[in-house]
């Protein structure tokens, strides 16, 4: 692993080790507490397998009661806690600190209420986002923000990342969908926000929880909006000379008025990789490939279907293809849907970045990458969320080759500076976890960053929740211009600082 | 008294920066639009936010619109319009309800008060398509969160904090938006005379089914005679919008006429329908020029109307309902029944009630905001202390705590 500076273990924590195992095994009977080297191994790294640490102890509660009793006793004895849902970030949103209690949420697996009248589904956070669907697909219904890997990762974690998916051009980020939560402050006190009602009495504490990547509660149920299935999708799969023609059609069919259910480009490498992998019967010899799918009734999407075909044509479009069955939809995003395994297979390693342009900057992004890779002597392929602009660039490299994991994580650190400087992000909908997290100063001023932290200091004032995750440097809130002054001396004046 | 006029970002945050230093209130205001929401604030200071104007970026094709938080929403809109956009959210002009003209507002009060209108079921708030802002928190420091992109997780949503944070946390400068495409048509279906409780599940089963309503609005026969002139008279309306191209309107109306073959159904044309809908968004209904209590409520869609019953058993009371449901506006004959009224909402599922119009000395005495439970007080008490920790912004508008009132202020001086 890469130098990245993590917080300083805390001595006194890692000396009490025994006892605060012992502690645990109190709060939570049975088989919830998982000490042994060889039980902790299974959680030592999430999605971004490049980063691994064995954490101090690995707790599983079961009941939100647990989950307070577990944060209560950490604060008052100033230990950290790292929570984890399913452990498919791809940022380190659950990578564990050594001195730092890894709080799994998995066994809350339970739904809890589904209620057609209102469209709702409320859930313990580790039931998966693809449960939420299953749960209530039998009437018709479907939960929309689908992330890829949506058959493992939990809801309680899509709140914490703010998760996407193809289709939130249309149908919105988890932030859209999510009703209500309830969690608990690392101080142990029980919070509802939201509900089944729309939003907030005050404050939009929800809207800041969500993608807020464990740093400020623990998520331990959730209230999210459930829609309707359109009656029918079909797909277009258009092939382009270049990215730059691919582009302007994004942009024409936007600009006739059509918001497509989902809009996904790849270019010439990454259609190549998923067409030799799963024979989707991709065009070959074209440079960018379009995916637009319309869903919705009938009548309208074959009402749009010509006209997206028509504004493909008049963007010089060498290929077009219109799904006449739901097997042949199917078919046109197998490719897509492997776009990682497939460069998998071409590459002994791939790294994949997520920045978020505005549509119009894709060629220059791409030329920019395409220079990038010629002076780093990797390979790349995208893969692309074109109707919002969220670019996944899949690095290629061999780990095993000593120094490409280094030069790798360069050029994903050049693609992401010229996602900023060209009026984007660095993330989309990874989040920023630990691995984007010393890149924030590039989109980021000490002000902004330091207006951040503020809501931290108001959740969780001690920096015990997640430490080391989204911010480059953990500033004390007292630091900040607020003091915590009590019978005159500071609390916690040994947290260091890194 | 001092009523700052900036006109650029850096004259608010000297303005801000100030203020913060002298630990002076200031009242922020835009066109004072939504003044008469919220507990009263005095301050001797005013910022007028409005002639911070202007619009410094719209990309149609992107879909994202920027510009200075002091902008006309009004203006906004038009140019939206000319290239057959708008803001999905339908933001609400309180203008009409309080008694002010319609047609003012700014960018920056439209995100402060977290406007929303009948699509809000399908497109969301203000909230759901705030892409970034720049802003002087009551610090006296500039900052910005979020961007241009619709899809960014880069650090925290500041932009969502301040979405209804009614200019309590900090002044905005810079929003950038989510703008969409218009629908090419809508027609709305009335569904006449059906009780509050049929509308409820009329309304619920047309909203899950596949034809995509927009908006679902039940006007109970008190009120449905106060929209598009008296055309609805007589009979409670049970109102479904459909919007979207014309082959797919007219194929989810027939879809709805099936699903609804036993009731009378009345078509609204899309003219009547756009006019319609602006009255139910405007709470046309209750903007009767008098100061009588309005109360805006927000509670699950199939409890509602059955809090309101509850209610009419002890307070005289006028109500109807957007949302499907779940948005009831309340008028009160009298008192604003406060109490009540909340102690009902709780027992009905929860939610929040916040008296939108009441006379001054109604909202110094009662919470205009619905109260929150200790816990969540006291951690909105501190995101408010660590973004205003010397309370000028808007002291005590939303909670009497948080600055401002006048034993507050007489104690500190002013």
């Amino acid at each position: 692993m890469t130098g990245l500076a993590m917080p300083k273990p805390d001595a006194a924590t890692l000396s009490r080790r025994a006892e605060i195992v012992a502690d645990m095994k109190i709060i939570v009977p049975g088989e919830g507490v998982v000490d042994a080297v060889n039980g902790m191994r299974a959680f030592e790294s999430d999605g971004l397998t490049a980063y691994r640490q064995l954490p101090l102890v690995v707790v599983l509660p079961e009941t939100t009661a647990q989950v307070a009793r577990i944060l209560k006793y950490c604060n008052d004895r100033n230990i950290r806690v790292v929570p984890r849902g399913s452990g498919t970030s791809l940022s380190g949103g659950a990578l564990p600190l050594e001195d730092a209690v890894l709080l799994v949420m998995s066994r809350f697996n339970r739904i809890l209420d589904i209620d057609y009248a209102n469209r709702t589904v409320t859930a313990q956070p580790g039931v998966t986002n693809l449960g939420i669907t299953h749960a209530v697909e039998q009437e018709g219904f479907y939960y929309a923000p689908d992330p890829s890997s949506q058959i493992a990762c939990s809801i309680g974690g899509n709140v914490a990342e703010n998760s996407g998916g193809v289709h939130c051009l249309k149908y919105g980020l988890t932030a859209n969908n999510v009703l209500g939560i309830e969690m608990v402050l690392m101080d142990g006190q029980v919070l509802r926000l939201g509900g089944k009602h729309l939003d907030a009495e005050g404050y939009d504490l929800l809207g800041v929880m969500t993608g807020s990547e464990g740093l400020l509660g623990v998520v331990t149920e959730v209230t999210v909006r459930i829609l309707k299935r359109p009656e029918a999708a079909r797909a277009l799969l258009i092939g382009f000379p270049s990215s730059e023609e691919a582009g302007q059609c994004v942009a024409d069919i936007i600009g006739a008025g059509i918001i497509p259910g989902g809009m996904e480009m790849m270019d010439g490498p990454a259609i190549r990789a998923a067409e030799d992998f799963v024979h989707a019967g991709y065009p070959l010899d074209v440079e960018a490939l379009l995916i637009v799918e319309l869903d919705g009734p009938g009548p309208e999407i074959d009402h749009l279907i010509g006209q997206v075909e028509a504004i493909a044509a008049r963007n010089g479009s060498t290929a077009c293809r219109i799904s006449t069955s739901e097997e042949e939809r199917l078919v046109f995003w197998a490719g897509r849907k492997a776009a990682f395994p497939a460069v998998g297979r071409i590459s002994p390693d791939y790294y994949c970045m997520d920045g978020t342009i505005p549509r119009k900057e894709l060629p220059k992004v791409l030329a920019g990458m395409r220079a990038m890779s010629a002076r780093y002597g990797l390979g790349v392929a995208n893969v692309f969320h074109a109707g919002d602009g969220n670019l996944h660039p899949l690095i290629l490299y061999d780990a095993n080759e000593p120094g490409e994991l280094e030069k790798a994580e360069a050029f994903g650190s050049d693609i992401l500076r010229l996602c900023v400087e060209v009026g984007g992000v660095l993330t989309g909908e990874h989040g920023v976890g630990v691995e984007k997290r010393d890149l924030m100063g590039t989109m980021f001023t000490d002000d902004d960053l330091d207006h951040q932290m503020r809501v931290k200091c108001a959740f969780d004032p001690n920096h015990l929740l997640n430490p080391g995750k989204v911010f480059p440097q953990l500033r004390r809130c007292a630091e900040m211009g607020r003091m915590h002054v009590h019978r005159g001396q500071m609390p916690f004046p040994d947290i260091p600082r890194f | 008294m001092t009523t700052f006029t900036p006109t650029t970002s850096a004259e608010m945050l000297e303005a801000v920066r100030w203020a913060a230093g002298e630990g002076e209130p200031i009242e922020v205001v835009g066109h004072g639009s939504k003044r008469g929401i919220g507990r009263p604030v005095q301050t001797e200071h005013v910022i007028d936010c409005s002639g911070l104007a202007g619009v410094t970026l719209y990309e149609p094709e992107e879909l994202v619109l920027s510009a200075r938080a002091g902008t006309p929403v009004a203006e906004i809109e038009r140019l939206l319009a000319e290239k057959n956009q708008e803001f999905a959210f339908e933001p609400m002009d309180y203008g009409p309800l309080l008694g002010g003209e319609p047609g003012r507002g700014t960018i920056g009060g439209l995100l402060a008060a977290n406007l929303a209108g009948p699509r809000r079921l399908k497109a969301g708030a203000a909230r759901d398509h705030i892409l970034g802002i720049q802003a002087v928190s009551g610090r006296g420091e500039a900052f910005k969160s979020g961007g241009r992109v619709v899809k960014n997780v880069t650090g925290y949503d500041l932009s969502k904090v301040m979405a209804g944070s009614w200019g309590t946390l900090a002044v905005l400068t810079d929003v950038t938006f989510k703008v969409l495409p218009r629908s090419e048509t809508e027609t709305t279906m009335a569904l006449r005379g059906l009780t509050e409780e049929q509308a409820i599940a009329a309304m619920a089963a047309a909203m899950g089914s596949s034809a995509e309503v927009s908006a679902a609005a039940h006007l109970p026969e008190t009120v449905t005679g106060k929209v598009l002139d008296g055309a609805l008279s007589g009979r409670a309306s049970t109102l479904l919008r459909l919007e979207g191209f014309g082959p797919s309107v007219t194929y989810r109306t027939e879809m709805l006429k099936t699903l609804f073959s036993m009731l009378e159904i009345d078509t609204i044309d899309e003219a009547a329908s756009r006019s319609l809908w602006r009255q139910v968004r405007d709470v046309v209904p209750f903007a009767d020029g008098t100061g009588k209590p309005v109360w805006r409520v927000s509670m699950a869609p199939s409890e509602g109307h059955r809090m309101v019953m509850a209610l009419r058993m002890q307070a005289a009371v006028d109500a109807y309902y957007d949302w499907q449901g779940g948005l009831i506006w309340l008028r009160m004959e009298s008192d604003s029944e406060a109490d009540t009224l909340r102690a009902l909402v709780r027992r009905h599922g929860g939610g929040h009630a916040t008296l939108v119009r009441a006379s001054l000395a109604e909202r110094a005495a009662v919470p205009v905001f619905e109260p929150q439970p200790a816990a969540l007080a006291a951690l909105s008490a501190r995101l408010k202390t660590e973004f205003d920790p010397k309370a000028i912004l808007n002291p005590g508008r939303m909670v009497a705590s948080h600055g401002g009132g006048v034993a507050a202020s007489h104690a500190t001086g002013g």
